[in-house]
């Protein structure tokens, strides 16, 4: 009788403990999936973090949202929710074999990460300016509140974990457009593609949930 | 049951007996040679070697610490080391045996060994992140090592807010340290889910597969789930000492209770990510031992599941005298009652499959049976410590020091050498000196009991835990138990001894060295390179001892994973023709 790894022809991106493509693709899709539980349980402390202490300061969350740039803000939204539809793009691109078009529409999500990360770059640094840092450092004057820093610790560990999240997006949609360039995704394999861009459609979730939570309450 | 012809969706397959061979000449520990064959290796059952290595060598070390603290309480007042050393000795005693011992003991060593082979697969679905979680546990352990060298930490293994923020001890470097461990048991967990979703041989259905790899099933849950919660913790107790964002801070605006709900949102299931594994072990070892159908087969599996969902919804008995508001205490009370149903459901199924088999009492099953004495004692304290006003009295004192290393040590490390006698000839094709081994686990039952039993009585009388000083009255008590720590201490490294001493002089071991039905045991020992020579057709259940033995372990011809697929197995031995059921 034959090996049962033998029986089977195994193409080139098969590894050699699965038995068909089908078990790969569904098993790493299952992985990413699994791992994206474990990121919104990551960001859940602090999204418990953030719902005691707004519930112990409500009025302060409210004030201190203001100084908070809304404008850049929703622009910011709006580039990730962009970035997303490119991924998604990528990898119809992939199931069509368009392979050109698949490496495009990568480029084009890393350029919008790019822009993200750069417009809250200037947002963080606009706000060192005037003084509001996080924690002990916090020197602003323009709330009348004790406690005005936890607003903005909580700020900036929130959007700052987002953004690493952010920048390791970058670098595995970097990864998937070279191994695209090297033309080795096409319609049968495109797994990588598939569970990066999972990845990155829970970064633009995460963003989505903390948009209205620090810009638009009132 | 269906067969190919009623019904399109099954598959029929030729299939044939593969006999194990036995004593083979190749097998996964000669396939590769040379100490970077190991550092670089994929294999699952390699990997899980390393970690056996890895947590013998801190549970050497958190031992060690034990019988340091155990000294020390000698006497009521100094005995050998300062006071600030002490504190730094029971921090670092905690953190070592729970985040490098016991979370990894029975998934991550013999969970990486046993889980793949039980399921049919050749490896795990993700081998490179099975290394990389391995090398992640390596740098946590060495972050953990660098602390204790600058410095050390005496916060407890709580690391409880606001001293852990001030103290001047390496509680950033500690928590970093922990921070990358939870990734590495993130990672295990995340591969031990897909694999038993997507890796199981064709005809492996939820319903065979062994209770052992559900126990692990449970477990991964846990461990995906709440894992990630202590990592954002620790990593704000992090910040909170570098930036001073006040999270936990009130005189920032934070809240201090927040921390210590937060961590006993992971801290609590993690106790059960260290029991539900044992749970798995005892299961797999009480049917070999008795030749038996496990009694109420779904009733564990699902109590496994059920206990896993309870953990999350218990962690405020952990802060009964903190200032919660007295409604939600009484929820929490109510609700840790609850675990000890599941609980119980196993006992009775494992006590059930007992009855009428033929027991064979071999040093395994001796150490379950050791296991069931000091776990129903750990239990059913765990109740008397969810009362309420009990818990007022008892809280902080050595009654609850007694009740957990009753579960943890009396369960799990119990758990944990019953399944390493179990699998021992499997994992490395020797036997060990079985009259040897009998003569330890008594050893190590006795010298557990001297060590705790006394500890529930100066703990009811008042004695609190932690402690460098006491009043003399409790003397005694604790001359007795750092007696017991040493007879304890004896008996794990005779263990250690004796096992080592097999894989020079031991004889080498039958493929199924107990009679086992579980598929682990068909294959040769030690275990081919990649598992099997040819993926099994799965007939039967892995308890299924009123079957005959030549039913068990079949190759297959064709096609097929398990998932998404049934097969209706076609089976030859010899002129007979057998139909799954």
């Amino acid at each position: 009788m034959a090996n049962h790894s033998t029986a089977t022809s195994h193409a080139d991106f098969v590894q050699h403990h699965f038995v068909t493509a089908d078990q790969q693709f569904d098993s790493a899709k299952l992985g990413m999936w699994v791992f994206l539980v474990t990121e919104i349980l990551f960001f859940g402390g602090l999204f418990t973090a953030y719902t005691v202490l707004r519930m112990t300061h409500p009025d302060l969350f409210a004030e201190a949202s203001t100084e908070l740039d809304t404008l850049w803000g929703t622009v910011n939204t709006l580039v990730l929710i962009g970035s997303s539809l490119t991924v998604a793009m990528a990898i119809k691109s992939a199931q069509l074999n368009q392979t050109k078009n698949i490496a495009i529409n990568l480029g084009i999500t890393i350029v919008l990460a790019f822009i993200f990360l750069m417009i809250k770059y200037f947002n963080w640094m606009h706000h060192f300016s005037l003084g509001i840092y996080p924690g002990t450092a916090y020197s602003f004057t323009g709330i009348d509140d004790p406690h005005a820093s936890i607003f903005f610790s909580l700020y900036y560990l929130m959007t700052g974990l987002h953004g690493i999240h952010v920048v390791v997006g970058i670098g595995v949609m970097t990864w998937l457009l070279v191994k695209s360039l090297k033309g080795q995704f096409h319609s049968e394999y495109y797994t990588p593609l598939e569970i990066g861009g999972l990845y990155w459609h829970l970064v633009d979730i995460i963003w989505i949930f903390l948009y209205p939570l620090f810009y638009l309450i009132h | 049951m269906d067969t190919a012809e009623s019904n399109p969706n099954l598959k029929k397959v030729q299939v044939q007996r593969y006999k194990p061979e036995e004593d083979p000449e190749n097998h996964y520990l000669n396939a590769e040679k040379g100490i970077w064959s190991w550092l670089t290796t994929l294999d699952h059952k390699r990997i899980g070697i390393l970690y056996l290595i890895s947590i013998t060598f801190f549970f050497f070390v958190g031992g060690l610490m034990a019988l340091m603290i155990r000294t020390e309480l000698w006497t009521p007042t100094k005995t050998f080391i300062q006071a600030h050393t002490y504190n730094e000795l029971f921090t670092l005693h905690g953190s070592i045996m729970i985040f490098l011992f016991l979370v990894p003991s029975v998934p991550a060593a013999l969970g990486n060994f046993i889980l793949p082979v039980q399921l049919g697969a050749k490896d795990v679905a993700f081998p490179r992140l099975n290394l990389l979680s391995y090398y992640l546990y390596i740098t946590g352990a060495g972050i953990v090592i660098w602390a204790i060298l600058s410095g050390g930490v005496d916060t407890g293994w709580t690391f409880y807010t606001p001293y852990s923020i001030q103290t001047s001890t390496a509680v950033t470097i500690m928590t970093f340290g922990v921070f990358v461990i939870g990734f590495s048991s993130i990672l295990t967990g995340v591969n031990f889910i897909t694999t038993i979703h997507k890796m199981r041989a064709p005809g492996m259905t939820w319903g065979k597969i062994s209770l052992f790899t559900w126990s692990l099933y449970a477990t991964s849950i846990m461990q995906i789930l709440a894992t990630p919660v202590l990592a954002i913790t620790l990593a704000l107790v992090a910040m909170e000492r570098i930036m001073h964002v006040g999270i936990f801070d009130p005189a920032l605006g934070g809240d201090p209770l927040l921390y210590e709900h937060m961590f006993w949102f992971y801290s609590h299931p993690a106790v059960y990510i260290m029991i539900v594994p044992g749970f798995g072990v005892v299961s797999e070892v009480i049917t070999t031992f008795s030749k038996k159908h496990i009694f109420g087969y779904w009733a564990i599996a699902l109590s496994s599941l059920a206990i896993s969902l309870i953990s999350f919804l218990v962690w405020g008995h952990h802060m009964f005298v903190s200032g919660q508001s007295a409604m939600a205490s009484m929820v929490f009370s109510f609700l840790t009652f609850l675990v000890g149903i599941p609980t119980g459901i196993k006992m009775f199924n494992w006590a059930a499959t007992l009855y009428k088999g033929s027991i064979k009492l071999e040093s395994p099953l001796l150490y379950i049976f050791g296991f069931f004495f000091l776990f129903l004692v750990g239990g059913i304290t765990g109740i008397v410590l969810a009362s309420i006003a009990l818990d007022v009295h008892l809280h902080d004192t050595y009654y609850v020091v007694a009740h957990f290393h009753f579960v943890m040590v009396g369960g799990m490390v119990m758990a944990f050498l019953a399944g390493l006698h179990y699998w021992w000839p499997k994992i490395t094709g020797k036997m060990y000196n079985e009259k040897l081994a009998r003569f330890t686990c008594v050893m190590i039952f006795i010298g557990f009991n001297v060590t705790f039993l006394p500890q529930f009585i100066m703990g009811a009388q008042g004695m609190p835990r932690r402690y460098f000083n006491y009043i003399e009255q409790f003397q005694p008590f604790h001359q007795v138990s750092t007696i017991g720590a040493y007879i304890l201490g004896l008996g794990f490294f005779t263990v250690f001894l004796y096992l080592v001493k097999s894989l020079f002089t031991g004889e080498k071991a039958p493929a199924n060295p107990w009679g086992s039905r579980g598929l682990e045991f068909q294959v040769p020992s030690p275990v081919p390179a990649h598992n099997f020579d040819h993926i099994p057709v799965i007939v039967h259940g892995p308890y299924d001892y009123h079957k005959p033995m030549e039913e068990f372990q079949l190759g297959l011809a064709e096609f097929g994973n398990g998932h998404g697929e049934t097969v209706d197995p076609d089976i030859k031995t010899g002129s007979k023709e057998i139909k799954a059921e």
